[in-house]
């Protein structure tokens, strides 16, 4: 008898296939319960439904606990290592502004950097032994980055869980991967009731950029 | 069924499940955890939560010597518990098949230490295999199977950190093979392991280490893949693919089993590249056995590989002289982002209260060991599960209480009680020992997400129905009262984990009482149980002492004037904070 595993979504056939010259990486930085994981799935989905070859690493356990999390997601015609080192990631997706620039060195040369637009104190600053660090803003357009009010959009659309989906459309923009494949993966893998939030979401992100 | 992305958990679970496996057994640890929790979703096999590893691999030799096939799942510490039956069982052999998953963590990801499980297979002498991604760890998991009939014993499925939580391409087939129980008839020279039986194996063993090797010339899982003849390297597992992510060209021989190595593969390898060198992370567990082979491994030319953390491309690209792209430096002055309680967090004011009275604290093995942490700094020593209770018993056999006039405390929670506690308990307790003991139990295994023990009475199954702890009838948990009761502790009191000064009450009197051995159960239960909220706290005349945000909430912080903040999108409404403020200044109520 066959039997899918529950937590996992099948590799949709017959979509637009895609070649890419060069593995792609995507670094996703945020802070434990931002929903990165989530982000990094529906970009892997897209990537395997378009007929590539994909890796997803995603950490578990005690950094969940509201510390800094990552999900690196490589995508390309036959990924090796999924692992990202300095250097190495085409985009980084940081959900965060401090998590943005703890991040800076993984960009490559040319490479993309999207920003949420939005600061979570670290409790080390909030029980006083850390500072903010002074001039976020200007950091981040030192080194090219995109800035977002993803928080924000997804609060317009009544939605302010979906910030993550928002800079999943952010991120599509940078990617060869239509917009309807986008869509498709969102359907098949958020809660049914959240569908339409979650496409205004991505929508929003994606005119954002 | 087509192409899925699974984890190597989960691609695990679903091979195995091919492999016609009835029975699961596991305890939960980062990164194993999902394998059990993915496998019981499935049908036709049953599986459980074991209190530890040990019991879990003694259930699964009980299965498989009763006839059907069986997966043991664990983390890497988590093979050290089970060492005594992986020892023992190792020369048993099996009946069915018995597979064990180790789960390393190199790098520390999520553990206290980064051993490489993979020497227990060499202690054993067991087969080990080492899949390099999720594809493999499905193939394997049905292969593993395969040979520990075919071999008549027990074979460790190695992986990583990377491997677990890597979700990459399988194709999966889908279908079950149905395994008929194998017969089962009493054969005490096999199981019984008395001396004159346990020579017998050990001799049988030695028959069955020539015969892995032989097979291990020649399987499949070893793959020599040879293009650049000047640098051949040696490796497994994620690195595997380092190696060919940082030096395409190179020459590999990669080994899908760890143990034993194939010797004349190894030599052919050898002889067909000009240097031979070895790529592993956290050990020298390949190198030192290459060497022993008598095959010369070559340093890399521009310099070692750390001795210790996890590998990347990077670490390869750096020891064979390949260019690091160009990159910018890491941002300087940012302020770090650990791991913190959550907000609500019933282990929070615990350790506000510990920290009051300055106690030496042997700590344990969960969430709870965030309390050595700023702003607590309230945890002198975590070892492994369970050493809080008996190290705190050794700390007064030392006098280092009456020495430091610090009382020592063990604290310890209540899944990590039921693995390992219970034993340090009774040890304490039946040679007289005192002090002050505290299990906090909020009702969950939380580190590893919040599964089923002993304690809540959620069994593997009801947590695979999605019930929840907290609506478990009470004879179905572990009344931890009457445990201690039975055990002989003089002093036990349960107290609201979420109640400030009932904490301060019950520590101070327990403390006090040096005569007696007192044990405090703080219950409440986890936040990722317990979800509702209550009304956000209203800060009123904050005096901007900044003693409430020595309580480590992430949802608590000061403004530029140092007047208390609430988040009030982290904030649950717990109302710690309000129990904390020494003026009052912040009430729970609007």
């Amino acid at each position: 008898m066959p039997h899918d595993t529950s937590t996992n979504y099948g590799v949709a056939e017959g979509g637009a296939k895609v070649t890419l010259d060069e593995t792609k990486t995507i670094l996703l930085v945020g802070v434990g319960g931002q929903g990165t994981i989530l982000a990094g799935q529906l970009l892997a989905m897209v990537a395997a439904d378009a007929g590539l070859d994909v890796k997803v690493s995603e950490i578990h356990g005690m950094s969940q606990r509201g510390g800094s999390v990552s999900t690196i997601v490589r995508v390309g015609q036959k990924v090796e290592s999924m692992i990202c080192d300095p250097g190495c990631a085409d985009i980084v997706v940081a959900f965060e502004s401090i998590e943005a620039l703890r991040a800076q060195q993984f960009v490559r040369e040319g490479g993309r950097l999207f920003v949420n637009d939005e600061r979570i104190t670290p409790v080390p600053v909030n029980i006083g032994v850390c500072q903010m660090p002074e001039g976020i803003d200007e950091k981040l357009a030192a080194i090219d980055a995109t800035v977002i009010d993803a928080g924000g959009i997804a609060r317009e659309v009544g939605s302010p869980r979906s910030t993550n989906v928002v800079l999943v459309g952010a991120l599509s923009t940078a990617l060869p991967f239509a917009e309807t494949e986008w869509e498709d993966a969102i359907r098949r893998r958020v809660p049914p009731k959240t569908v339409d939030a979650n496409l205004a979401a991505f929508a929003r992100g994606r005119a954002a950029v | 069924m087509g192409k899925q992305l699974l984890s190597g958990n989960e691609a695990i679970a679903q091979g195995a499940w091919e492999a016609g496996v009835k029975v699961g057994a596991a305890y939960p640890g980062t990164p194993s955890t999902e394998t059990l929790e993915n496998l019981v979703k499935k049908p036709d096999v049953y599986c459980e939560w074991a209190p530890n590893e040990k019991v879990a691999l003694e259930v699964g030799l009980g299965a498989a010597m009763g006839g059907v096939r069986s997966l043991v799942t664990m983390k890497h510490v988590g093979v050290n518990v089970a060492a005594d039956p992986l020892m023992s069982a190792a020369n048993t052999g099996v009946n069915a098949g018995l597979v064990l998953l180790a789960a390393d963590d190199p790098s520390c990801y999520s553990s206290q230490n980064e051993q490489d499980s993979r020497h227990y297979a060499a202690f054993g002498r067991i087969p080990c295999l080492d899949p390099s991604d999720s594809q493999e760890a499905y193939e394997m998991a049905q292969a593993a199977f395969e040979i520990s009939e075919r071999f008549d014993t027990l074979v460790m499925l190695h992986e990583t950190m990377r491997i677990a939580h890597t979700k990459t391409l399988v194709e999966v087939e889908g279908e079950r093979v149905e395994v008929e129980p194998r017969a089962y008839e009493s054969r005490p020279e096999k199981f019984v392991m008395m001396p004159a039986n346990a020579v017998r194996r050990t001799l049988a063993a030695n028959d069955r280490e020539d015969e892995l090797i032989a097979w291990a010339e020649q399987t499949e899982l070893n793959r020599m893949e040879l293009r650049d003849r000047n640098v051949g390297i040696v490796c497994s597992g994620a690195l595997y693919t380092h190696v060919r992510e940082a030096l395409p060209e190179a020459s590999v021989l990669k080994l899908g089993v760890s143990w034993p190595l194939p010797p004349a593969e190894l030599a052919e390898f050898a002889a067909q590249v000009e240097k031979l060198y070895v790529v592993e992370e956290a050990c020298t567990y390949f190198e030192t056995r290459v060497r022993a082979l008598g095959i010369e491994v070559a340093e890399p030319p521009a310099g070692r590989l750390p001795r210790s953390g996890e590998i990347t491309p990077a670490h390869i690209r750096a020891a064979f002289g390949v260019a690091e792209p160009a990159h910018l430096s890491a941002a300087e002055g940012l302020p770090p982002r650990p791991p913190a309680f959550c907000a609500g967090c019933p282990h929070r004011l615990v350790y506000v209260e510990l920290r009051r009275i300055k106690a030496i604290v042997t700590g344990d093995i969960g969430c709870y060991t965030l309390g050595a942490v700023a702003p607590f700094r309230a945890v002198d020593s975590v070892i492994d599960m369970g050493a809080s209770l008996s190290m705190a018993h050794g700390m007064e056999l030392a006098g280092a209480g009456e020495r430091t006039k610090r009382p020592v405390v063990g604290v310890i929670g209540d899944s990590t009680f039921a693995h390992s506690g219970i034993t340090s308990l009774l040890g304490t307790v039946y040679n007289g020992g005192k002090g002050t003991l505290c299990i906090l139990d909020n009702r969950t295994t939380a580190m590893t997400g919040t599964q089923g023990n002993p304690v809540n009475g959620v069994t593997l199954t009801d947590q695979a129905a999605r019930v929840n702890p907290l609506d478990v009838p009470a004879g179905k948990q572990l009344d931890l009262v009457k445990l201690c009761e039975a055990i002989g502790v003089d002093e036990i009191e349960v107290v609201d984990a979420q109640d400030a000064a009932a904490i301060r009450a019950a520590l101070k009197s327990a403390v006090a009482h040096t005569d007696k051995l007192s044990v405090i159960v703080f219950k409440a239960p986890c936040r990722l149980l317990d979800r509702s909220r209550g009304p956000i706290p209203v800060i009123r005349d904050c005096r901007r002492c900044g003693r409430c945000v020595q309580i480590g909430c992430p949802a608590l912080g000061r403004d530029e004037t140092g007047h208390a903040v609430i988040d009030p999108n982290q904030c649950i409404g717990c109302g710690q904070c309000a129990q904390t403020c020494p003026f009052g200044c912040i009430s729970k109520e609007a």
